[in-house]
């Protein structure tokens, strides 16, 4: 009996680590695409906790529901189980496999975040990276309630659209205006507040060409659904190409969904909102937006 | 070891006059059975009220655009819906089974403290009247999450003094003072007012984990409570402890603010844990495996919970250093939350199981606290949560954690100790009805906000791109599902309680102090206290739990 109960788990075990391998592979399938150097990393990590976690759960539930199914008393039982009051050894392991395994995937979080070096807006260091950021690349991020706008001061670009070269480190300086926004674009799984009065460093490399979302993370006040501007990475002709026609267009209104919104005649009964700001008066702006 | 003497001869002083009908419920009566039961019938009336608001926000979301409400509206629905939801049905509902049970299960005639519990109790109503009366003043209700981050919160569109931002912090700095009166007065119960022989290895579990709860509200809510003063100084005061604009910081703030409001998610947690520990054994008749280890780990958990915090905060410009320590501390959470898991499972494991309502919902609650608690350990890990801060992900999970396991638990404990506060019975097909909707509408409500959040929705948005409505519109309509699920259960304790089936002392033939006792039981619990031999889950071994049964 004993040998038939252990070659039962063990069949189960198996089944089940192989629908876990198989949710793991699925789970690459639920993201927006992976745009940024960044994305493959943290995809992979998010791969390997689903995994994980898949064979917990369905472990857990597979038991939970064997009893439910087969360890019903009977409509007039009025007896009581065995009195088992715990297992020392069986406590032991449950309580040190867990602690091995969180344990695990923080020092491998860990490893992912190190390779991501992600510099968050507290740490003005001067590593190799930043003296490489000296280049005059930076692209300013301006985000005010509730619009963006990003200068490009080496080519005195202004524009409510982000143009980013495709395969080069991108270096961003984050500043708010007046409360703290997020500055998150999900195809490159990156996010990061932006807290007024004190400028970030933000860096990244985007990989793969395209148009993609930026939004405001963190919620900023009536209008904070709206705030949300296109990404475009581009291949790098295609980006100077970009700068040199901008640069030579006269700066005008850009469309600017939160004040067009508040100015327009509402029939629906709300509160007094802060006034948006006035739209930003950029070189591009596309008119779609 | 216990201290009765005392406050015996004060509750017998002042006991004497109360009304022994209905209308006791209604006035200030300072039996801690009568404020359980104040307490769990007032929140679930705001339980409803939330409801509403969210199903208000639900249909909202129905569609892309904003179009349902103004968006001033849905911003003080998302707002209120939390605060509501958290301070004035969460909290109070569990500070009422607390109430109710605690007493009971260690063998004492009241709380140490009867009238401070009656006063704790009356200023929920008090600072519920406040908040709710925010609809009325110009400008409205508060806007700016249940979070209040400044600078937005600071920021006052109407003008006037007395707003809505104002009138919010005054019922969160008032629901703070009520719940720090209340856990002085749980924690001085369970060291002070145990029954002879009620060592703490013969606690309950549950009163265990309602211990570590409140041991939380007394080092964490102080915290958020002088926080929250510093922003109604911002506000109305014009300093500037976090405005930037006027040198302030506003990161300082969202410290106080998680320095509580993780460990208040524990709060919340711990006395859920404590329900399913006592739940488990009487409906699979096992004793609790491990009980001592499930025990002790919620002291542990009340350790860890107060260092945890900034991973709420992993976005908001902390350094790397601080990302990663907390990222270390939220993981090692895990290990006695998992230790408890395992310790269920082995307690339903080869048991002789009954699927009465109480343990559907308690079930049902397990499978939905184990995948919020894997959706935990993938929030924990910084590069993940990176990508899904502040998107649906986390919506979706802190759901799973309050819907899916909290107000399971919650379910699961009414049904349960129904018949003991009640004398009777409810009707089991409504209960297992309640039990199939609720099951149904969580998972549909709130499993779609996963994938939403992985693919970067934003929470708190009243409109979002076409390419995310498809999961909303599922979400929508398992919310609006959810609302229904709570017309059997109200039909169900209202008829119940009027005409239910009489029960005996002891219908569910559970183990426990509280057992032992009429249903519903007398003034003072007790007509002798009780001399406890026994640990509290004897299920399948024939022991007596106190040495003196017939006498109580």
């Amino acid at each position: 009996m004993k040998k038939q109960t252990i070659l039962t788990l063990a069949i189960a075990a198996i089944g089940i680590a192989a629908i876990s391998w198989w949710v793991g592979q699925e789970s690459y399938t639920w993201f927006p695409p992976q745009a940024s150097a960044e994305s493959i990393l943290i995809d992979r990590l998010f791969s390997v906790l689903v995994t994980i976690g898949s064979f917990v759960f369905l472990g857990v539930v597979g038991a939970l529901i064997y009893a439910v199914l087969f360890q019903q008393a009977g409509k007039y039982e009025s007896g009581d189980g065995p009195p088992i009051e715990g297992n020392i050894p069986l406590e032991i392991v449950w309580t040190a496999i867990p602690f091995v395994l969180v344990m695990g995937i923080a020092f491998y979080s860990y490893k992912i975040y190190d390779q991501m070096e992600i510099r968050g807006p507290m740490e003005h260091d001067h590593s190799a990276a930043m003296v490489m950021s000296g280049s005059g690349d930076e692209i300013e991020v301006i985000a005010k309630q509730w619009a963006w706008e990003f200068r490009y001061p080496a080519q005195k670009v202004t524009s409510t659209e982000l143009h980013l070269p495709v395969n080069q480190r991108a270096h961003l300086i984050l500043k708010a205006q007046d409360v703290i926004h997020g500055f998150y674009i999900p195809a490159f799984r990156l996010k990061q507040d932006m807290i007024p009065g004190q400028a970030g460093n933000f860096e990244f490399t985007p990989i793969l060409a395209g148009k993609y979302r930026l939004r405001d993370s963190q919620y900023s006040g009536t209008y904070f659904a709206a705030m949300q501007a296109n990404v475009v990475v581009e291949p790098a002709a295609d980006y100077q190409n970009w700068l040199r026609r901008s640069a030579a267009t006269t700066p005008a209104i850009a469309h600017n969904t939160a004040f067009a919104e508040y100015n327009q005649k509402s029939t629906r009964a709300g509160w007094k909102t802060i006034v948006p700001a006035a739209p930003p008066i950029v070189n591009y702006s596309n008119p779609n937006d | 070891m216990t201290n009765i003497s005392i406050p015996e001869i004060d509750i017998d002083t002042n006991r004497s006059h109360e009304p022994e009908d209905w209308r006791r419920f209604f006035g200030f009566s300072t039996d801690h059975k009568v404020i359980g039961i104040q307490y769990i019938v007032t929140a679930f009336f705001f339980f409803l009220v939330g409801g509403v608001f969210a199903m208000i926000i639900r249909g909202e979301l129905l569609t892309p655009e904003s179009d349902l409400v103004d968006r001033t509206v849905y911003n003080a629905m998302f707002t209120m819906h939390g605060t509501v939801m958290l301070f004035l049905w969460t909290f109070p509902v569990l500070a009422g089974l607390a109430n109710y049970l605690v007493p009971l299960m260690i063998g004492a005639r009241d709380m140490a403290f009867p009238r401070l519990n009656a006063i704790a109790f009356w200023m929920i109503p008090i600072f519920g009247i406040v908040l709710i009366g925010s609809f009325l003043v110009p400008g409205g209700p508060a806007q700016s999450g249940w979070w209040s981050y400044p600078p937005v919160s600071l920021q006052n569109p109407s003008g006037n003094l007395i707003n809505g931002q104002f009138l919010w912090l005054l019922a969160i700095v008032l629901s703070g003072i009520s719940s720090i009166l209340g856990a002085i007065n749980i924690v001085t119960t369970i060291f002070r007012m145990r029954a002879p022989g009620m060592t703490w290895f013969r606690m309950p579990v549950f009163v265990w984990a309602v211990l570590s709860a409140q041991i939380i509200q007394l080092f964490g809510l102080p915290a958020l409570t002088a926080g929250a003063v510093l922003l109604l100084c911002d506000l109305v005061a014009g300093t500037s402890f976090y405005d930037p604009a006027k040198g302030g910081d506003p990161v300082l703030f969202q410290h106080f603010f998680w320095f509580y409001s993780h460990p208040a998610v524990y709060v919340i947690i711990l006395p859920v844990f404590g329900i399913f520990s006592e739940l488990f054994p009487v409906y699979a008749r096992k004793p609790l495996f491990g009980y001592k280890v499930v025990a002790v780990s919620s002291l542990i958990i009340t350790g860890l919970s107060a260092v945890v915090w900034v991973h709420h905060m992993f976005a908001s410009g902390t350094p790397g250093w601080m990302r990663m320590l907390f990222m270390f501390t939220t993981m090692l959470i895990s290990v006695p939350t998992g230790i408890k898991v395992f310790a269920w499972v082995g307690t339903i494991w080869g048991g002789k199981l009954r699927l009465d309502t109480p343990m559907l919902f308690a079930m049902g609650g397990l499978v939905m606290f184990v995948f919020s608690g894997i959706t935990g350990i993938m929030l924990a890990a910084v590069p993940v949560d990176i990508h899904v801060n502040n998107t649906y992900f986390v919506v979706g999970h802190f759901h799973y954690v309050i819907y899916g396991a909290t107000v399971m638990g919650i379910y699961a404990a009414l049904y349960h100790w129904f018949p003991k506060m009640t004398g009777r019975m409810y009707n089991e097909g409504l209960g297992k009805l309640h039990f199939a909707l609720t099951f149904l509408g969580t998972n549909l409500n709130f499993f779609p906000m996963h994938p939403l959040g992985l693919q970067g929705m934003p929470r708190r948005v009243a409109s979002y791109d076409p390419e995310f409505a498809f999961w909303n519109v599922i979400a929508s309509l398992g919310g609006f599902l959810l609302g229904m699920s709570t017309l059997p259960f109200l039909v169900n304790i209202v008829g119940s309680w009027v005409q239910g089936k009489k029960v005996s002392a002891n219908p569910w033939r559970a183990i426990g102090l509280e057992w032992l006792i009429a249903s519903p039981p007398p003034h003072e619990n007790f007509e002798e206290l009780p001399i406890v031999v026994a640990e509290p889950y004897g299920y399948g071994m024939n022991e007596p739990l106190v040495s003196n049964a017939d006498k109580l």
